[in-house]
């Protein structure tokens, strides 16, 4: 082995050194301009995604345990530039004078995350994927006590070290007695020897609620709007979008490559997890008016529409959970970009306090309205295309009935969404939030953000790309 | 560029260009511009179509252009028209024209309301011209969706709820549609080869009955909700109570069209067997439609409720016309979709400029208009009448094709069923003579009223080209109906196809 061959780690390599580039650029900064180091972070982290973007060879390392494809480095570039968008909507908040002192601990800690995220996706045993899970995991509890001195904001980070503990625990018993069934940690061992018996479905079963943590799927996803409304705006859309959409793509990839053979045992099980998840994250979306709980449960009730597009097993399955992955970073981080901004402008995070937005400050009216049309799949936009590829997977594997219960769930969401909209357009108000212009970065990731809502749904290359490395990396 | 998407091209255009305008005067001098110019393209579009067939052309569908979408799932962009959907296109651009100036004075947040009626607007176009099923199906869905802001900014009374339950329950619908487009597309290749979204293609073949059985109701539904099927109905009252005047015309003259026009075009036209199997149940539905909405609209006082009830009476009257299956009955369900279009759209601007000189919609309340404001008064009692089906109007045309055609059925059923929807004529003609009758003769009930303002130009020119189309329709009706004809017979075809039960 030599060491050329480690170039197929770039992403994880490049991020490790932009992490250790930001500790240093800090220490070499004097205690006056802190700030400096925002710039320099972001401008770095933008080479780091654009980088990522050159195109890079398929291989293995490791002995199998650690494997790149086209996929793999597709997922991880769409993570790159989650969070992006997420720093450049940071910026604004971390000039504020409490966040002087810890500024690079924030892109440190946030890189660290993504760094075992990366190595999750590109697990070959079960080993690596287990140690990145823990490198993702560990560092976004530091991220959401991010402002200690508020007692909400360390209760949030408790309740998700302890929480992640403890799934990371159930998950690796559940690791433990696939080990025992197959006598292997390699995924390629396990998908041959794996067969349907009752061990095999027992360490699943702990498998998945493990991973159901991770996507806060109902029955585990209690840790989820707690830990939403208490962590700072900036890390609670790095939960939502980044560390679901990561946790859906290595979900994923594992069922599709792992327990392939044992289709028929968890589609079931599936099933179940996304009815009760839609259902239920629906419900309790209605009657909240905290914006940020809000958006925490319909998180939960995307995650639901995530696994419908487990369902339909093989290449359209997983193209259309990448591709609504994809669609979801972009509209989820547009409608946390609003939140964030009105938030950093005003302190408002009630939905009744953006009563009459629309008059004062229409752009981010109607860019959030965007945001919510699509996280309810309304076209044009690009949350329609998503929406309809994740049913039409689930169509392909015959489960029409489970589509319609996904539809009207579809249709409860869009009254939860129309309500926030009306608060915007229709409510009056004596005091609304009063006109403010957001800062430059913020403007730039909210652009982008409009610009992947609009572009990405009637792009169809983009579906076909991701269509094409799906059929490569199954097959 | 191709004709068709040119139509939707031109609303587009105009949107992006009441974007570049500042107030009021600007946005709606855009929109009639922009309007204006897709009644003309719309309008040449009619005489290409009747030069086409004129000189033989007789495929089934003309001006077709197909460009592949999403290549893998076998999504196209696909689009071409027949006379039947000329003929709704001819429809949704006189009535959107109208509107424009029926709502020449809309004060508030002025462009924004322009922006989301013609983003509706280009929904309807996108519709009708569309030949592939996901592509029908995003036009839908932007079709509905700027009903909410629409209804909920710009309406008057309970609107909030009002535009949250329309919104819902036609959302609801599409889900249901959803479903029954995902079974069609997997059914669209019982023999192999690629799936299809395209209804010609899928036109072709026979999906198989089992399937047909089960995605039929879902498709004829989701379709029905939108043409306020009963028991689905409930929305078009409140919704169109609560409606600013353009929409309200716009929604009840051609949104409305869209869910007739669906259930025959996919629903029917692909699943025969299914539609022939289940047909009694939904025209049991339809016969109640019919005659429940028209007696909810006796008992009603507010203008608006009682032309929402006679809405869904008249298009409860489309969807059971249909459902007869025979060319003439055919014929007649889309002659009343159009004359129904045009008359409501009527109804519905006449009501708005009434409510805003005298500031009230109940009828008890007003009396003697005639007196006060000729021109309005008139026209409503034009529209009146053709809504009750008088002779020289549009109204007669069609429900007359309609009746013709459910008699030549000879069973027990149809003919019990036709008899009972033909009663609902005289319940129409109660309630709109009764409206004529307190609210515009008589003497004058309020002392407020005495001095009203006679329409203005905008008003004229609204109501003008509204009452034009009803009439030459009424006068000459035969040149629409062999456009429409000729179409409809790959349609009929296919459902004789099957044996009926």
């Amino acid at each position: 082995m030599n060491l050329g061959q480690f170039i197929l780690m770039r992403h994880e390599l490049l991020l490790t050194l932009a992490a250790v580039a930001i500790l240093i650029a800090e220490v070499a900064t004097s205690e006056k301009n802190k700030a400096r180091v925002i710039p320099f972070a972001l401008g770095l982290f933008a080479l780091v995604t654009i980088i990522g973007f050159i195109p890079g060879q398929e291989g293995t390392l490791f002995g199998g345990s650690y494997q790149s494809s086209q996929l793999t480095m597709f997922m991880k570039n769409i993570l790159n530039m989650a969070v992006l968008i997420i720093f450049l909507q940071a910026e604004g908040w971390l000039r504020k004078e409490e966040n002087l002192d810890k500024i690079s601990e924030y892109f440190i800690l946030t890189i660290s995350t993504l760094i075992g995220m990366n190595f999750m996706i590109s697990a070959g045993d079960f080993l690596i994927f287990y140690i990145g899970l823990e490198t993702a995991t560990i560092p976004i509890a530091g991220l959401a006590a991010f402002d200690k001195y508020k007692s909400q904001s360390a209760e949030a980070g408790i309740k998700l070290i302890l929480s992640s503990a403890l799934s990371s625990g159930v998950l690796l018993f559940g690791l433990s007695l696939l080990y025992g069934a197959t006598g292997s940690i390699y995924f390629v061992d396990i998908a041959t020897k794996i067969q349907p018996n009752a061990l095999i479905a027992l360490g699943f079963i702990f498998f998945v609620s493990g991973m159901g943590f991770k996507i806060s799927l109902v029955p585990f996803h209690f840790w989820t709007a707690d830990v939403y409304e208490g962590a700072p705006i900036n890390v609670t859309s790095y939960l939502s979008v980044v560390s679901k959409g990561a946790a859906a793509f290595i979900f994923t990839i594992i069922l599709f490559t792992v327990f392939k053979n044992i289709v028929d045992m968890w589609q079931p099980l599936i099933y179940t997890l996304a009815v009760f998840t839609m259902t239920l994250a629906n419900l309790f979306a209605l009657r909240q008016n905290n914006i940020k709980r809000f958006l925490a449960f319909s998180s939960i009730a995307q995650a639901g529409f995530i696994l419908l597009g487990v369902l339909g097993v093989g290449e359209l399955g997983m193209t259309s959970v990448v591709y609504f992955v994809l669609v979801y970073v972009f509209t989820n981080l547009g409608a946390f970009g609003v939140v964030a901004a009105i938030h950093n402008a005003s302190g408002v995070e009630t939905i009744s306090g953006y009563n009459g937005l629309y008059k004062t400050n229409p752009k981010l009216s109607l860019l959030m309205t965007l945001a919510l049309f699509s996280l309810a799949g309304i076209p044009p936009v690009a949350g329609f295309f998503g929406k309809f590829f994740l049913f039409t997977a689930a169509a392909g594997s015959g489960y029409y009935i489970l589509v319609l219960i996904a539809v009207l769930n579809a249709t409860i969401s869009l009254y939860y969404y129309l309500k926030v909209v009306k608060a915007m357009f229709i409510d009056q108000n004596d005091q609304p939030i009063p006109t403010f212009r957001s800062s430059n970065a913020m403007r730039i990731a909210l652009v982008m953000c409009v610009a992947g809502v609009f572009i990405i749904g009637f792009a169809s290359g983009i579906f076909e790309y991701i269509r094409n490395i799906s059929q490569l990396f199954l097959n | 560029m191709n004709i068709l998407t040119l139509l939707v091209v031109i609303p587009v255009l105009t949107i992006i260009a009441i974007l570049f305008t500042k107030d009021l005067k600007g946005a709606r001098m855009a929109s009639a511009v922009g309007m204006g110019i897709q009644l003309i393209t719309t309008a040449v579009l009619l005489f290409m179509y009747l030069g086409a067939r004129k000189t033989g052309d007789m495929h089934e569908m003309l001006f077709t252009a197909d460009y592949t979408w999403f290549k893998s799932l076998n999504i196209h962009y696909f689009i071409g028209v027949d006379g039947i959907a000329v003929a709704m296109l001819c429809l949704t651009s006189i009535v959107v024209f109208a509107g424009i100036f029926a709502s020449w004075e809309m004060e508030y947040l002025s462009r924004e309301f322009f922006i989301s009626l013609i983003l509706l607007a280009t929904g309807v176009y996108g519709f009708f011209i569309s030949l592939d099923l996901f592509t029908m199906f995003l036009f839908y869905e932007v079709a509905v969706i700027p009903m909410y802001l629409l209804i909920g900014i710009w309406g008057s009374g309970p609107k909030e709820s009002s535009a949250m339950k329309l919104t819902l329950m036609l959302m609801g619908g599409s889900a249901l549609l959803m479903v029954g487009i995902f079974g069609i597309y997997y059914n669209s290749a019982p023999d192999g080869g690629p799936l299809t979204f395209n209804i010609l293609e899928i036109a072709k073949i026979q999906m198989p009955v089992e399937a047909q059985r089960f995605f039929f109701p879902f498709t004829f539904v989701g379709f029905g909700i939108l043409g306020a099927l009963f028991p689905f109905h409930t929305w078009s009252p409140d919704g169109h109570a609560s409606a600013p005047t353009a929409v309200s015309m716009l929604h009840a003259g051609v949104l409305m069209k869209l869910g007739g026009y669906g259930c025959f075009r996919v629903a029917m036209f692909l699943m025969p067997q299914a539609a022939q199997e289940m047909a009694w149940i939904f025209i049991i539905l339809t016969t109640i439609s019919v005659v429940y909405g028209a007696f909810g609209a006796i008992w009603q006082k507010d203008l608006k409720f009682i032309n929402a009830y006679s809405s869904v009476s008249h298009c409860g009257l489309v969807i059971f016309a249909l459902l007869m299956m025979n060319q003439t009955a055919m014929d007649g369900a889309i002659l009343q979709m159009i004359s129904h279009g045009l008359m409501t759209a009527l109804f519905f601007a006449l009501i708005g400029m009434i409510y805003g000189r005298t500031h009230t919609r109940n009828v008890t309340e007003m009396g003697g208009l005639m007196k006060v404001i000729p021109f309005l008064a008139v026209v409503y009692m034009i529209a009146g009448f053709a809504s009750l089906g008088l002779p020289g109007l549009s109204g007669f045309v069609a429900e007359m094709t309609v009746f013709v055609g459910a008699f030549q059925h000879t069973d027990m059923f149809h003919r019990v069923v036709t008899v009972i929807v033909a009663s609902s004529i005289v319940i129409t003609a109660v309630y709109i003579l009764r409206v004529v009758g307190m609210m515009l003769l008589g003497p004058i009930k309020d002392k407020h009223h005495e001095h009203l303002e006679d329409a203005k130009w905008f008003e004229k020119l609204s109501t003008v080209t509204l009452v034009l189309a009803v009439a030459a329709i009424g006068i000459a009706p035969l040149w629409l109906s062999d456009i429409i004809l000729s179409s409809l017979k790959p349609i009929v075809d296919k459902l004789a196809m099957v044996i009926p039960f």
